[in-house]
């Protein structure tokens, strides 16, 4: 549901990997988790604990913990904080953490 | 523990005049802020922005530099991607840094946490989609991330119209902008023009905003009194009422940004127990303070939109009080050098914020758009509605702490920080008492999720 104005593989950027559940993420260095993730074309992080409702990234700036993700083991890492890493695993959060993770 | 004379929290613009205002006065500040580059909200991600034509965000954005070079001295210790996740009433911080927590202690504290948006629980908010106007702008500003298909932004206040114009610049096509402001709020607000036009240019630049907007031909739909967003687990319409109209008319879109003004942030404030007072020109909590910035508690002082949302202009010169207010605290200023200093400031600060009555009461938020109906979620991570709230009022139910073990709002994993407002608004209208007597949650750190395993590691280094 968004686009970036000017595309990190059209610059001459180097650009960041990282794994998404199933599917490779490209982004540009310094993006959060979060913007990486909504410039990609995916929209849900996580479903709630409460009735498993599909939840998004929706404050951007650490208030609302919507975008609550696994990032390489790691339960409960807002997106909108955590920057981008090569070579990083990501995760939805499906209903609440699992204590093993 | 080291001890640190001045740590400030908070590199928004209050954040930073504070550090470079007290390295003047010979103070060497730490400041810690939870982003990995200054510039808070509003001057987010400047340094780095991929959005190299100025004109899409505008010369107020640009105006932040100066700022965030005077952070970048090196006698200052900046901390960036460093969260605060403890705060004590001793002036203790617990930091979190690359998975490292670390206790430090400070002689004064500047908390500069800034202001988050004030919710607007609106049926269908919590779907994906459905974002913030202040999330939009971050995503523009700090990833050069726009939307992909026509936007409906709602709500009401400066900040809207200010991203529907970055959008507008940018070529973002804009469905519409469905302003929320009641009609009969432009009459009320008229009296309070003469008082504004001491900060004219903020009120000419308003002016412009709309202007530029409406020459462009956006569709700009005004009095909207009802709003809803539908679709099946992602948003695909929002729907809406105008005032005098009983229909409900639809748009199809992807992604709806709400927007209905800024709260002061007090989430901290509230965990160290500062003594707060509701704010009814801007129906918002914020700490009291004294003429230095100060808190009840010793050492602790707020500058900047955590203690009265001022705007950025003013944070600044909230910040530059609050360093003289450290310096003098210090024992680097006399009390008359620091008066004197700070006169021209105060001046300044009240020429500047002679605009927030205007504003404040033209953008004031409608009840129907802060007490959520019985069927909305009031709490997004519990997923607990109006009705729910309103229930426990009618059990009995005085205060937000009660409706806590009854329900677990505000329990979830934001802490309340979403709901918060909503609940005290709600739980004061259905029992009719006023919001300072209904109070608000009572909070406890870690303010940021922390393992186990990170504390541990600090126990290990002590």
């Amino acid at each position: 549901m968004f686009k970036r104005l000017s595309p990190p593989e059209a610059t001459n950027e180097a650009v960041v990997t990282f794994r998404f559940d199933e599917q490779t993420v490209t982004a540009r260095p310094g993006d959060t988790v979060a913007a990486a993730l909504l410039t990609s074309g995916i929209s849900i992080c996580r479903s709630t604990p409460v009735s498993n409702a599909p939840r998004a990234p929706y404050c951007m700036m650490g208030v609302c913990f919507e975008c609550l993700v696994e990032v390489d083991g790691n339960p409960n890492v807002q997106a909108c904080q955590a920057e981008v890493r090569d070579g990083m695993h990501v995760h939805t959060q499906q209903g609440a953490r699992r204590l093993t993770s | 523990m080291i001890t640190h004379d001045l740590v400030i929290l908070g590199t928004g613009p209050a954040g930073m005049a504070a550090a470079t205002t007290a390295l003047e006065h010979g103070i060497t500040p730490v400041v810690i802020d939870e982003q990995p580059a200054a510039g808070g909200q509003i001057y987010r991600a400047l340094e780095r922005t991929p959005v190299l034509d100025r004109r899409i965000l505008g010369e107020d954005y640009w105006s932040g530099e100066s700022l965030i070079k005077g952070l970048k001295d090196p006698q200052i210790d900046y901390r960036p991607a460093s969260t605060v996740w403890q705060l004590t009433r001793q002036r203790e911080i617990g930091l979190l840094h690359d998975d490292k927590a670390e206790m430090i202690c400070a002689r004064h504290i500047i908390l500069a946490t800034g202001a988050m948006e004030r919710p607007m629980p609106i049926a269908g908010w919590t779907l994906p989609g459905v974002m913030t106007a202040g999330s939009g702008q971050i995503l523009l500003k700090s990833a050069g991330a726009v939307p992909q298909a026509p936007v409906v932004l709602a709500g009401c206040g400066p900040l809207l119209l200010l991203l529907a114009t970055q959008y507008l610049r940018a070529g973002v096509e804009i469905a519409a902008i469905l302003d929320t402001t009641p009609r009969d709020r432009y009459r009320a607000a008229l009296k309070h023009v003469p008082g504004a036009l001491r900060n004219v240019s903020t009120l000419l630049k308003g002016v412009g905003l709309l202007r530029e907007l409406r020459r462009a031909g956006v569709r700009h739909i005004r009095g909207v009194s009802a709003l809803r967003a539908e679709g099946s687990g992602q948003l695909e319409r929002v729907l809406w009422k105008q005032q005098g109209d009983d229909n409900w008319q639809t748009l199809e879109t992807p992604t709806l940004l709400l927007h209905q003004g800024v709260i002061p942030n007090t989430q901290i404030t509230r965990a160290v127990d500062c003594h707060h007072e509701w704010d009814e020109q801007q129906l918002a909590w914020r700490p009291r303070l004294d003429e230095w910035l100060g808190t009840d508690i010793p050492g602790i002082a707020v500058a900047g939109d955590g203690g009265g949302i001022v705007g950025a202009k003013a944070a600044a010169m909230q910040g530059q009080l609050a360093g003289l207010g450290a310096a003098l605290a210090l024992g680097k200023l006399t009390l008359e050098n620091s008066t004197e200093r700070a006169q021209p400031i105060r001046k300044a600060l009240a020429r500047d914020t002679a605009i927030r009555p205007f504003l404040d009461v033209l953008y004031r938020p409608a009840k129907q758009w802060r007490l959520p109906d019985d069927d909305t979620l009031a709490c997004r991570c519990e997923e607990v509605t109006g009705g729910e709230i309103r229930r426990m009022a009618d059990m009995g139910c005085r205060g937000p702490n009660q409706t806590k073990s009854f329900t677990r709002c505000g329990m979830g994993p934001c802490q309340g920080r979403m709901c918060g407002i909503t609940v005290s608004e709600l739980l004061a209208d259905a029992n009719q008492q006023s919001v300072e007597e209904t109070g608000y949650y009572r909070l406890r750190p870690p303010f940021k999720p922390i393992t186990l395993g990170q504390l541990a590691k600090a126990a290990e280094e002590g």
